[in-house]
C-alpha cells in the first residue's frame, strides 16, 4: 500500500504505476494513475484487451504486482491462446498465483430477471480473486457486455459507479475496457464513472495502409503528452512510440568511421563519416547507390561491427547476389550475425509503424550502422511531408544512440536537389551520385555535396563499379573540360602517345647534337692537323734556309781561302 | 417417494435451518415434470432484504407448486465466495434450477410470482390449477 502512495521528493504528486508497456510509461510520465480505475477505450480490434491483459503480465513479471483478470467476453482458454502469441504465459502466472483469470459470462437469453437484485457476486468474486493473491492490478475487460446482458440499467449503473468506487477504496489499479461508441468515447458512457485515466486507442486505414494510434484523452492530475502516439502490436506486445519525446540533446562522436572505399574516405577529410552522424546518398537510378550502401555494410562487418540494411525496395538475397558479383561478400557477415537485412514494401504498413518497427529492430539489435535504401520509397506510404517528418524521428532516435545513420534516395534526374531539400537539413554528409553523359557513354560522378564539421573535397570523381569493387578516381580534366569514361581513357592515351613522341623528339635532337658534335671535333682535329704540317713544313723551311746559309758562308770562306786573300788584310 | 423432505445445504441465518417441503402430499398428478426431483439452488449476500425476500418467495412458491418434489440449497456468498464462479453468479439474488435440466436463472427477489413461474418452467397445469378458486 505505502508502496503504491510512493511519494516523490516530499510533493503530494500522483503516484503512477508502470504498466511496463513500451513507450506507454514515457508519455504518461510513469504509467497509470496508482489505486485508481483507467479507461482503456476504442473500437472493435483496437488493442483493448491486449493493452489490458500485457499491463498485467507485465505488472506480475516486471513490477511483483500479481493481477486480476475478469473477462466478459472470451473464456479463460481464448484469453490464454490469444496472448499465447506474444510470449505470455497465462497458464504458469496462474500456478505461480501471480494471476487469476475469470471468465464471467452473461446471457440475457438465461437469465430471467424478477425484481430488485444488485450486482454483489460480482463484486463477491472479483474480492475472493483478488484476495487469493494479493491482487494490486485488476482488469475488466469488457465491463460493459453486463449491459446486452441485463435489462435493468438503472441497476447496473448504480452497481458500477459502487464497483469503481469499491476498487479505488480497495486501492486497486484497474484497467476498465471498453468499446467505443457513436460521438461518446464508450458506448454506455462509462467515461462518466471513470474519471481518472482515458486512453482511446484508434485503428485506422488511410489509403489502405493502417495504423494503430493511441491517445491519452483526460489524466486527471497529471501532465501527459497530448498527441496521438502510433503504436504497433507484434511478437512482443505493444509497443508505443513516444514520437515527440524525441529531442535534441544528444551527445556526439569523433571518432571516424571508413565509408568502404579509401578514395571516398580520402574525399572526407581523409577519414570517412563521423560515428552516430547521418549521411545521405542521393543520386539518379542505376548510378550505385547500393552498391555503395553494401560497401558500408561490408567495411562496418569487417571491423566487427553490427549493421542493419532496411531494404525497401531488393530482398535480401537479391541484394547478397548483386553484390556479390562486384566482389563485396555479405555472406559470411549475415551468417555470423553482424548484418541484419530486413526487406518490406514500404506500404505494409503506415510510416509511423514503420518507425516504431525501426525502433524496436534497432533496440533489439544495437548496431553501429544503420542503412535504409532508399528513404524515398517511404513517400509512397505516406506523402513526402511525412516521410521527412519520421526521417527526422528516426534520425534523432539514432543519433542519441550514436548510431551512424546512412539513408539512401532515389532522385530523379530533373530534380536531383529538390526532392531531397527538405532532408538537406537533417543530414550532416551528402553525397550525391549523378550521371556524366559524355562522348554517348553514361558514367557515375561522385560529389561530397556537404560534410559537416570536417574538410572535404570539392571533386568530382568518377565512381567506378569494378568486379573487385567500388574506385573512385580523379576525372581528367584537359583544355576541352571535364572528361570522363573511356573519353577519359582515350584522352589519356592521346596525353601518353603526345608525351611519349616528344620525348622521342628529344632524343632525336640529342643525337643530331651528338653528331654535329662529332663533326666539328672531326674538322677541329683536320684543321689541326694541317696546321701542324704547316707548322713542321715551315720549321722544315727555316731549317734549310739555315743550313743554305751556312753553306754559302762556308763556301765563301772557302773561296776566299782559295784565293789567299784575306779579309783580316783587307780589313 | 416425491415427498420425501429435504434441506437446504446452507441459507442464512435468520431462516429456519430446515428448509421443508410442504406438508400437503403432492397429488399423482402423472406430470413428468413434477415426477423429476427439483433441485433449486439460491445465491444470496448474507441477509439484505433482497436475500430474505427472495428466500421466503421462493418457498411460497415451490410450496403451492412443486410440494414434496423439490429441494432448496441456500448459498450465502458472503461466507462461501468460491462458490460465486462456479455458476456464473453476477447478481445476487440468483436462483439457478439445477434439475430438471436444462439450467435456468431467475435474478432478483422473485416477487414477480408469474414470472418466477414462467422463468423456472414449472408446468402450465400447475399454474393453471393455482389461478383456479
Amino acid at each position: 500500500m505505502s508502496k503504491l502512495n510512493k511519494i516523490i521528493a516530499g510533493t503530494d504528486r500522483l503516484a503512477k504505476v508502470p504498466t511496463g508497456i513500451t513507450g506507454f510509461d514515457e508519455i504518461t510520465g510513469g504509467g497509470l494513475p496508482a489505486g485508481r480505475p483507467s479507461l482503456v477505450c476504442g473500437s472493435a480490434g483496437c488493442g483493448k484487451s491486449l493493452m489490458a491483459i500485457e499491463f498485467l503480465v507485465r505488472g506480475a513479471i516486471q513490477f511483483k504486482e500479481p493481477g486480476v483478470l475478469m473477462t466478459f467476453e472470451e473464456s479463460a482458454a481464448d484469453v490464454r491462446k490469444n496472448v499465447a502469441s506474444l510470449g505470455f504465459n497465462i497458464a504458469d502466472l496462474v500456478a505461480r498465483k501471480q494471476l487469476v483469470v475469470d471468465h464471467v459470462y452473461v446471457n440475457r437469453s438465461e437469465i430471467e430477471e424478477n425484481g430488485e437484485y444488485d450486482l454483489e457476486g460480482l463484486f463477491i468474486r472479483l474480492g475472493h480473486a483478488i484476495d487469493s493473491i494479493g491482487a494490486k492490478r485488476v482488469v475488466l475487460d469488457t465491463i460493459e457486455s453486463l449491459f446486452a446482458g441485463l435489462n435493468n440499467q438503472a441497476i447496473l449503473r448504480g452497481e458500477l459507479r459502487r464497483l469503481f468506487a469499491w476498487l479505488k477504496a480497495r486501492g486497486m489499479t484497474t484497467v476498465i475496457t471498453a468499446e467505443r461508441g457513436d460521438g461518446l468515447l464508450t458506448r454506455y458512457g462509462l467515461e462518466e464513472y471513470v474519471s481518472d485515466c482515458v486512453v482511446l486507442l484508434d485503428h485506422r486505414v488511410i489509403g489502405q495502409i493502417s495504423t494503430r494510434r493511441l491517445r491519452i484523452v483526460k489524466y486527471r492530475g497529471s501532465t501527459h503528452g497530448a498527441n496521438e502516439y502510433p503504436f504497433l502490436i507484434d511478437t512482443k506486445g505493444i509497443s508505443v512510440l513516444p514520437l515527440s519525446s524525441a529531442s535534441m540533446d544528444y551527445d556526439v562522436s569523433n571518432k571516424r568511421v571508413s565509408t568502404g572505399v579509401a578514395q571516398l574516405d580520402d574525399m572526407l577529410g581523409g577519414k570517412g563519416f563521423y560515428r552516430g552522424s547521418t549521411v545521405m546518398l542521393s543520386g539518379t537510378a542505376g548510378t550505385g547507390k547500393t552498391s555503395l550502401a553494401a560497401s558500408l555494410a561490408f567495411a562496418t562487418c569487417s571491423r566487427g561491427e553490427r549493421c542493419m540494411y532496411f531494404s525497401f525496395e531488393e530482398s535480401e538475397a537479391q541484394i547478397l547476389r548483386n553484390m556479390l558479383s562486384i566482389g563485396i561478400d555479405l555472406a559470411p557477415h549475415v551468417e555470423a550475425g553482424l548484418l541484419q537485412f530486413h526487406a518490406t514494401r514500404p506500404t505494409v504498413h503506415g510510416l509511423e509503424m514503420h518507425l516504431v518497427q525501426l525502433h524496436r529492430l534497432v533496440d533489439d539489435f544495437k548496431p553501429a550502422v544503420v542503412i535504409l535504401d532508399p528513404v524515398t520509397n517511404l513517400a509512397t506510404a505516406g506523402n513526402s511531408d511525412e516521410s521527412n517528418n519520421m526521417l527526422i524521428r528516426l534520425v534523432d532516435f539514432l543519433r542519441k544512440r550514436v548510431i551512424t545513420a546512412f539513408f539512401v534516395s532515389l532522385s530523379n534526374v530533373a530534380t536531383a536537389q529538390e526532392t531531397d531539400e527538405g532532408m538537406s537539413s537533417i543530414v550532416d554528409t551528402w553525397l550525391l551520385l549523378s550521371d556524366i553523359e559524355l562522348g554517348g557513354e553514361r558514367n557515375r560522378g561522385l560529389y561530397v555535396l556537404k560534410s559537416r564539421g570536417m574538410a572535404h573535397s570539392n571533386q568530382v570523381r568518377e565512381f567506378l563499379i569494378t568486379s573487385q569493387g567500388l574506385r573512385l578516381v580523379p576525372t581528367y580534366l584537359g583544355p576541352t573540360g571535364v572528361l570522363t569514361g573511356s573519353a577519359r581513357l582515350i584522352q589519356e592515351t592521346q596525353d601518353a602517345a603526345a608525351e611519349k613522341s616528344l620525348h622521342e623528339e628529344i632524343q632525336r635532337k640529342q643525337l643530331v647534337l651528338d653528331y654535329r658534335r662529332q663533326a666539328v671535333e672531326a674538322q677541329v682535329e683536320a684543321l689541326r692537323a694541317g696546321f701542324e704540317a704547316e707548322k713542321k713544313e715551315f720549321g722544315r723551311a727555316v731549317a734549310s734556309q739555315q743550313s743554305k746559309t751556312d753553306q754559302i758562308m762556308t763556301d765563301r770562306l772557302a773561296t776566299a781561302k782559295s784565293r789567299q786573300a784575306g779579309k783580316t788584310k783587307r780589313g | 417417494m416425491k415427498k420425501k423432505p429435504v434441506s437446504a445445504k446452507k441459507k442464512p441465518r435468520a431462516k429456519p435451518a430446515r428448509v421443508r417441503s410442504s406438508k400437503t402430499p403432492a397429488p399423482a398428478r402423472g406430470d413428468s415434470a413434477l415426477l423429476v426431483p427439483w433441485l433449486l439452488r439460491l445465491y444470496v449476500a448474507g441477509q439484505s432484504t433482497s436475500s430474505l425476500a427472495a428466500f421466503s418467495n421462493l418457498k411460497g412458491i415451490c410450496d403451492e407448486h412443486l410440494a414434496g418434489h423439490y429441494r432448496i440449497e441456500v448459498i450465502d456468498l458472503t461466507k462461501a465466495p468460491h462458490r460465486a464462479h462456479l455458476d456464473q453468479i453476477v447478481a445476487l439474488p440468483t436462483l439457478v434450477r439445477k434439475l430438471p435440466q436444462p439450467i435456468k436463472r431467475v435474478i432478483g427477489d422473485l416477487s414477480n410470482v408469474e414470472r418466477v413461474l414462467a422463468g423456472m418452467d414449472v408446468p402450465s397445469r400447475t399454474r393453471v390449477n393455482r389461478s383456479l378458486p
